[in-house]
């Protein structure tokens, strides 16, 4: 019916209705209802005809702008005549979109990574998929040196491409100085592929001969001041290199990121790496490609051509297969991050994450500002009553309601871009890591998408109560106000209510158990101990000479060494066979010494230690945890019946000498898998320094001259254990932190919306309680009676909030940790007892303030 | 303008309309054209085409009174023109013309 009259040209609207309407009765009478209604949906539209169609009604533009003078003028009237309600809307929204601006900063950021380059859209990276046989296939951001070559030599269509290999690092000697550099390998096509500008040396020859460098505009000015670095000659280890150009510093969102180029040719290809040789079409962990294609090539047709080299080269290798695909330059900084990314990558779903939390606070604010204007609507409805009875269509009222929304967003835009400018602050001491990624900065195109977000948020805040505004009837509010139904409206106010309450239960308490979890994951008992252990970086160093030394340091206690530091994530693994050769397991290992299981004092079930062996020895003794026993059943569940049985880890036979109770290898996430220790006199990697825990200050500045005679270069890298751990959940301290920052805006302004919902209600309401206290009721049973109502609101929300949060928690986050504490019921309600103590106290507050005023006052002024 | 030629389902209304005299109403004409073509006539269809005659000005309409079987809508009422007598006029008379064409003798060999 309504769709009819929606399109239908209205002079012959009346004829249809009625035509549709006498078939409809005929057809109830002789099929039924069902049917008949059936047959009038489908007549109404059948007649949706050239004919029958409206033309589109072109509004006067003239009345229009008078109109939206006319919009603005009352808007602002109605927002200073309610201080407090416009107050508090305001507030509430400048506080929310604050934090979608800096969601679409962020964004923005992300969206104009690489925009100064030229070509942007037509330059692609070749990413490949390692499969080996039988393994999860892995992504990989690298791709084969021979998969550059190839697609250089055989695909058509590729204007110009780069090879680039990573890892270029090493002390630059000039004069006497050293300085650590690291850059890149590039070869001569980079500067085709991306266009950075030379300052100076050229383009096309800068990366030709080997070893030349192109040094950026900072690191030449860190190596050789203000003189002109062209044709300046750099040493690393043995080979001198020659400055051939200077580029302008990369601007900060770029993808890639160097100090320097180095020419490929400067690689000698007879060598091989540690993953067999350079020209391996398995040899996929170092090289990037990133093609330029021609204006022409349509980016399916290089996709079948490298679809055709995965063909051709797969079938030569047995084992392992190596799929190159293209990605868009631009899609390069949001993703799922693949292994190997030369620079970041926000993986999608954090951003969806954030944006989605922003989204959540933005609409609790906007339902603030739907539920104050409903409430208000006995005021106002009269104003749209007259305005309806003067002539005002139902479009006309929407407008108004729109433009007034609009109004107060926009005002909040201004007051939220304020807290923004002072967010992004707060949001770069976050990370340090982050102000390298993003620069946040106002650009015209930010500046029209906070404008756009500020009206779209008034549009969307404003749209229900314009709406229910718009159908109010004239001559039914104008004959008595208080017969509109705005109770009708009560359940669906209270409904909002309910929802900002339960989002904001929802993120204090996850904040709460995310912080409390993340507390135990640093008082995990990992299996040795950690506190006053000093782990310092060998960076390449002997470290027989600094052994030597640290041990008369009064408090250094004890010293050893290790390939690397267990526990923090980064682990180094090989294969473990035991008789059956064809039965092999994967295994952690790590290189120590004699000292480095007494210094972490590590719990033996069988067996001893290391004993001191000299550096040529060969190693034949392994110390094993439980896991690898119990894995290939050695001694049969007796740890003392393994010792003196040989294992094959690494293609090397290696006798057990001791067992370890299980300990913790990798982080908490991640289950104890078999692990092996194996021995080395000198392992190369960390010096682990166990200090007394007096005086620390006077150790580390000892420790400090120590280092100063072995390494002049490189500053001491020395961390605490307990600080490295620290470090290696940080995600989860984050991710409390940055949860609970919501939790806070969201409890803000669910508290906001509370609080003017209970201010109109005691307004309602002074009357009544005036009257209940005439006839003698008591403070506190009024005080019950206004807000018990509110409570029960609050009661809602947290049966919906804990539950939900708790299940989140179980089975999302909490299941990737494999060792984490269960969720202990504090942790669960302390949340409730924050929001609902803050509620309760406002409620009680405002209700006191009306119980307490004086009934015969507020009587008399009827 | 094709538009002073007359359709099959045209003529037909156009006979209707003027048949019912002053009752001519859409769904009066739908009822009446099912009884005598024996045949479904949809609703809309009627209402195409008198919205198309309307058009060639072959017909006008106006709107009567309410009642209360409509739901309190009005009847729109359609009238023979000048010019729709004269093209149905003009319709029957090329039929005559065709008709007395055939030979008697022929139609009754088939």
């Amino acid at each position: 019916m309504r769709l009819l009259a929606s399109y239908c040209r209205p002079e012959l609207l009346e004829d249809l209705q009625g035509d549709l309407n006498e078939f409809f009765e005929r057809n109830v009478a002789s099929r039924g209802k069902f049917i008949a209604r059936l047959i009038y949906v489908i007549d109404v539209l059948k007649f949706l005809r050239s004919y029958t169609v409206r033309r589109p009604a072109f509004a006067n533009p003239l009345k229009n702008t008078f109109m939206l003078g006319s919009y603005i003028k009352t808007s602002g009237r109605g927002i200073s005549r309610n201080k407090l309600f416009s107050a508090i809307n305001i507030v509430g929204l400048a506080v929310s979109m604050s934090v979608g601006l800096l969601v679409i900063a962020v964004v923005s950021d992300l969206r104009s990574y690489d925009s100064g380059l030229a070509n942007r859209e037509r330059i692609y990276r070749v990413v490949s998929t390692l499969a080996p046989a039988g393994e999860e296939p892995m992504k990989l951001a690298t791709t084969s040196w021979k998969a550059g070559r190839l697609i250089r030599q055989a695909v058509p269509g590729v204007e110009a491409m780069t090879i680039l290999r990573r890892d270029f690092s090493g002390d630059a000697r000039i004069d006497g100085n050293i300085v650590p550099m690291s850059g890149l390998y590039a070869n001569e096509g980079f500067f085709d592929v991306f266009s950075f500008p030379l300052a100076s040396g050229s383009a096309g020859t800068a990366l030709k001969q080997p070893y030349s460098v192109v040094l950026t505009q900072s690191a030449a000015t860190k190596l050789f001041g203000h003189t002109d670095p062209m044709g300046k000659v750099l040493k690393f280890d043995t080979i001198n290199y020659t400055v051939t150009g200077v580029l302008a510093d990369l601007p900060r969102l770029s993808h890639i990121q160097f100090e320097m180029l180095v020419s490929l040719s400067s690689i000698d290809l007879r060598q091989s790496t540690a993953d067999g040789q350079y020209m391996d079409w398995t040899n996929v962990f170092s090289t990037y490609a990133y093609v330029l294609l021609s204006p022409n090539t349509d980016p399916a047709r290089f996709s079948a051509a490298l679809n055709r080299i995965n063909e051709r080269e797969n079938a030569a290798v047995p084992h392992r297969k190596v799929f190159l695909s293209a990605q868009p330059l631009n899609d390069i900084p949001i993703g799922t991050p693949m292994r190997n990314e030369i620079g970041m990558v926000m993986p999608t779903v954090v951003l969806y994450t954030l944006a989605g939390l922003a989204l959540i606070i933005i609409l609790s604010a906007s339902f603030n500002y739907t539920n104050l204007s409903i409430a208000r609507s006995l005021k106002r409805s009269r104003e749209v009553g007259i305005r309806k009875v003067i002539g005002a269509q139902r479009g006309q009222v929407i407008g108004q309601f729109m433009a007034e929304s609009v109004i107060l967003a926009l005002l909040s835009g201004c007051f939220a871009f304020c807290i923004f400018w002072l967010l992004r602050g707060q949001f770069f001491s976050i990370d340090q890591r982050l102000q390298s990624i993003f620069s946040l900065e106002l650009s015209p195109r930010l500046v029209i998408a906070f404008v756009v977000f500020a009206v779209g948020v008034g549009l969307v805040a404003g749209f229900l109560p314009a709406l229910f505004y718009s159908k109010i009837k004239a001559v039914q509010v104008l004959k008595d106000a208080a017969s509109i139904k705005v109770f009708g409206h009560l359940s669906f106010r209270k409904a909002l209510v309910v929802i900002q309450y339960t989002f904001s239960l929802i993120f204090i308490t996850a904040a709460i158990i995310g912080y409390h979890q993340y507390k135990s994951f640093l008082r995990f008992d990992l299996g040795f101990t950690t506190t006053n252990v000093l782990n310092i970086d060998l960076q390449g160093n002997k470290s027989d000479v600094f052994v030597r030394e640290l041990a008369t340091i009064p408090a250094v206690k004890m010293v050893s060494r290790s390939v690397l530091v267990s526990s923090l994530g980064s682990t180094f693994g090989s294969s473990v066979k035991y008789h059956d050769p064809t039965d092999s397991s994967g295994v952690d290992l790590n290189d120590i010494d004699e000292n480095y299981l007494p210094l972490h004092q590590y719990t033996f079930l069988a067996g001893r230690n290391f004993t001191r062996r000299s550096k040529d020895a060969a190693a034949t003794e392994a110390i094993v945890n439980e896991r690898l026993v119990k894995r290939f059943d050695i001694g049969h569940g007796v740890p003392e019946r393994a010792i003196g049985e040989a294992v094959v880890i690494d293609g090397k036979k290696l006798t057990i000498v001791g067992v370890l109770k299980d300990f913790h290898y990798g982080t908490v996430e991640s289950e104890i898998g078999p692990t092996a220790l194996r021995y080395s006199a000198e392992p190369g990697g960390y010096v682990n320094v166990k200090v007394g825990s007096e005086n620390l200050t006077g150790t580390m500045t000892a420790i400090e001259t120590l280092w100063k005679q072995i390494d002049k270069v490189h500053p001491l890298n020395a961390k605490f254990y307990d600080d490295q751990i620290e470090h290696a959940y940080r995600q989860f301290a984050i991710m409390s932190q940055v949860i609970g920052f919501f939790a806070l805006l969201a409890i803000c302004i669910a508290s906001l919306g509370l609080f003017g919902m209970v201010i109109y209600t005691m307004q309602k309401r002074i009357k009544e309680v005036s009257i209940r206290k005439v006839l003698g009721a008591g403070e506190g049973v009024l005080v019950y009676l206004l807000s018990k109502g509110f409570l029960l609101l609050l009661l809602i929300s947290a049966g919906i909030a804990l539950p939900v949060t708790w299940l989140l928690f179980e089975k999302l986050v909490l299941a990737r940790v494999a060792y984490h504490r269960p969720i202990q019921i504090g942790e669960l309600f302390s949340g409730l007892f924050i929001v609902g103590g803050i509620a309760i106290v406002m409620i009680g507050v405002m209700t006191l303030k009306i119980v307490r005023a004086n009934p015969a006052r507020v009587l008399k002024n009827e | 303008m094709k538009g002073t030629h007359l359709g099959e389902f045209e003529e037909l209304v156009l006979l209707t309309v003027a048949s019912l005299v002053n009752k001519a109403y859409s769904v009066a004409i739908c009822d009446e054209l099912s009884k005598h073509a024996d045949r479904t006539v949809r609703l809309g269809v009627v209402h195409a085409v008198l919205n198309r005659l309307e058009e060639k000005g072959l017909v006008k309409s106006e709107l009567g009174e309410a009642t209360a079987t409509r739901g309190g809508k009005r009847k729109r009422f359609y009238f023979l023109t000048g010019a729709g007598k004269a093209s149905m006029v003009r319709a029957k008379e090329i039929r005559d013309q065709l008709w007395q064409k055939i030979p008697g003798l022929y139609l009754k060999r088939i």
